[in-house]
């Protein structure tokens, strides 16, 4: 019977019924203190050091601080400190503050290439559905759960159903990665994916580069997917090409990879059809990604809604952000940008947001922040100018890190304050204690910034 | 984890759909290395708001896609250590259900309609061997996996369970470890 990709990489890592082999386990410093310590009650070893690697990113400054002991921040550094301690005792490597190979996890792994097609990936963070783009099966875990990798390097899992969605058509001129997955989710609904694992196909999935492609797996978990997947061709190829841990013997591994992809005929559990030609520059208005519109729609009614579930949580979702049913999308004026986050913090995503900068300058009314997702990112950037660009328009140009992604470190929303943001939710109180975010696309996020409200991209210049 | 046999008493109710793990947990008590003492901070934002009001019972009441977002186990940790036992709702988050079941902290799925009919009653009974919730309203059965409910109900320690099957591993290691992806200590 022809298999799914997902169908495949699950076969290839059943130990026994319901038991899965894990790859590579991604760790950071938020879920897994506790973790470590439930290793150390039961004097338990940790299996595989050897396919466990650690960074520091939610926690970390990103003012330029080079060592954990020097985070201002006491429970921050308590918890890089933590699990620098930790990797040191257990023999994981570590690329913490200070190393230039730091960055949020979901950023790092694929830039160092251990993220490779066929793999099993987990990471005790939901965004771990990023790495799904190159062909992974890639989830997030509970820190029971990172306890249980260290442990046995398998995890207890039921096998979730299947998913794909078929974007026909090709994605039009300044539509981006982020507005495909965000009119995905407006359109499946915050709970759409739950439950399945979701391969993302069609012409406009096989034209994307491949950080386009981690934009949108990231976003799986925002519809509830389990995680996202998009079938390894020569674009993954060339990624993975030449970087620190590319297979040695690269075209046997290629010539591996090659057997992975959807097999015609495979059938999955649910399938979904998207014109991908027909999706607009996406802005989100509420509290959920999934509560989303086109920029050239207006901030929708709730009284025109049908269900009286969806009509109360729209009216508590516009007042907290602020808007007025009818408003035009492009009459909202952020006060905050923020260009960062492992949805949108890669070179490429700095690329484009810099071309839109480029020589202009951020609106009075706008106080404006890049990111990068790493430090390999932030040199990258730096040899090709682009914090000149960002710094002449008035961007602040600052370290690597999650950042106000979440709010866990200093660069946080003040209460009401409006922001434009590149990241991947926008619940209440995210990004600061009653901040109000608008999920857009780099691009979208750089020109809010310059007219100090959001413009339609595609007939801006 | 101490096992779960049968839940009883009154229900806190939060009827509101896509409550997110940022909403249990805000992000600023994730910064805390232990695992215990988060009940003070649960919806630390709308209970000082005073947007809702939440008594602690043993069983929470709460909407759709409960749980939704961020894979924080700093979520049921904090319901847990808050008193809440059970968590009844139409459907949950992946992680956040999956979190629940590596604690002790009952995730159970009712439909819509039995939700508000044990929302009514105020008091409940969920029994985890007979898979039955009972109110006055009537007695309603739930899914749930069986091996979630064989650890449920003898309180067994996932990892413990897993490495009785460490010789499986260990063959399953022994052959084309090589090909499953890179040495990340040789980087």
């Amino acid at each position: 019977m022809p298999q799914t990709m997902f169908d495949k990489i699950w076969e290839a890592h059943e130990v026994s019924a319901g038991l899965i082999y894990i790859d590579l386990h991604l760790v950071h410093e938020v879920t897994s203190p506790q973790a470590f310590d439930g290793l150390r009650l039961a004097g338990r070893p940790l299996r595989r050091p050897d396919r466990t690697l650690a960074t520091a990113d939610h926690n970390v400054p990103t003012d330029g601080t080079k060592a954990a002991a020097l985070i201002a921040d006491q429970l921050s550094r308590v918890q890089v400190e933590t699990l620098e301690r930790n990797c040191e005792e257990f023999g994981i490597p570590i690329y913490s503050l200070g190393s230039d190979r730091q960055g949020i996890v979901h950023v790092i792994g694929p830039e160092l290439g251990v993220t490779q097609p066929g793999m099993t990936i987990v990471c005790g963070d939901s965004h771990t559905s990023t790495h799904g783009a190159f062909g992974a099966l890639a989830f997030g875990i509970g820190t029971s759960e990172v306890e249980h990798v260290l442990a046995t390097q398998c995890l207890v899992q039921k096998k979730p159903k299947t998913m794909r969605i078929l974007y026909g058509g090709e994605l039009g001129a300044g539509v981006t990665p982020k507005d495909l997955i965000l009119a995905t989710i407006g359109r499946l609904g915050t709970g759409g994916m739950v439950g399945h694992a979701v391969e993302y196909a069609g012409p406009a999935i096989e034209s994307l580069s491949m950080p386009g492609r981690m934009t949108v797996c990231n976003m799986t978990i925002e519809a509830g997917g389990r995680a996202g997947m998009i079938a390894p061709d020569q674009t993954t190829f060339e990624w993975v090409r030449g970087r620190a841990a590319a297979p040695a013997d690269f075209d046997a591994a290629v010539a591996r990879w090659r057997a992975l992809p959807t097999e015609p005929g495979a059938s999955f559990d649910a399938e979904v059809e998207i014109d991908a030609a027909g999706i607009s520059p996406m802005v989100t208005w509420g509290t959920t990604p999934g509560m989303v519109v086109e920029v050239t729609d207006s901030v929708p009614d709730p009284a025109a809604m049908e269900s009286p579930a969806d009509r109360e949580s729209a009216e508590r979702a516009l007042t907290y952000m602020g808007l007025e049913a009818g408003t035009p999308m492009i009459e909202v004026r952020p006060e905050r940008v923020f260009i960062g986050s492992c949805t949108n913090s890669r070179i490429e995503d700095l690329r484009e947001a810099a071309a839109v900068v480029d020589g202009r300058t951020v609106a009075g009314s706008v106080r404006g922040m890049v990111v990068p997702g790493s430090q390999q990112v932030k040199a990258t950037a730096e040899e090709e100018g682009l914090h000149d660009v960002f710094r002449s328009a008035g961007f602040e140009w600052r370290e690597a890190g999650c950042s106000m992604c979440l709010g866990m470190n200093p660069d946080i929303l003040m209460e009401g304050e409006r922001c434009a943001s590149t990241s991947n939710r926008n619940f209440e109180g995210r990004q600061g204690k009653g901040g109000r975010t608008h999920l857009v696309s780099p691009k979208m996020a750089a020109a809010a910034a310059i007219e100090g409200h959001f413009v339609d991209i595609r007939d801006w210049s | 984890m101490r096992p779960i046999d049968v839940i009883e008493g009154k229900v806190s109710v939060l009827d509101r759909a896509d409550v997110d793990t940022d909403q249990i947990i805000p992000k600023q008590f994730l910064k805390r290395v232990e695992r215990t003492g988060f009940g003070e901070f649960l919806f630390y934002d709308w209970i000082r708001d005073g947007e809702i009001e939440l008594e602690s019972n043993p069983i929470l009441l709460a909407g759709r896609n409960f749980g939704c977002g961020s894979s924080r186990e700093h979520a049921p940790w904090a319901l847990e250590d808050f008193g809440f036992e059970a968590v009844v709702a139409p459907s949950f988050g992946d992680i956040f259900y999956s979190n629940c079941t590596k604690i002790g902290l009952l995730p159970v799925l009712l439909d819509e309609e039995h939700w508000r009919a044990v929302a009514e009653a105020g008091e409940a009974r969920i029994d985890v061997d007979d898979q039955t919730v009972t109110c006055a309203g009537g007695v309603f059965e739930f899914e749930v996996e069986p091996d979630v409910k064989h650890r449920l109900l003898n309180g067994l320690d996932d990892i413990g369970i897993t490495l009785e099957n460490a010789a499986a591993i260990d063959s399953f290691e022994s052959s084309g470890d090589g090909e499953r992806g890179p040495v990340t200590t040789a980087l």
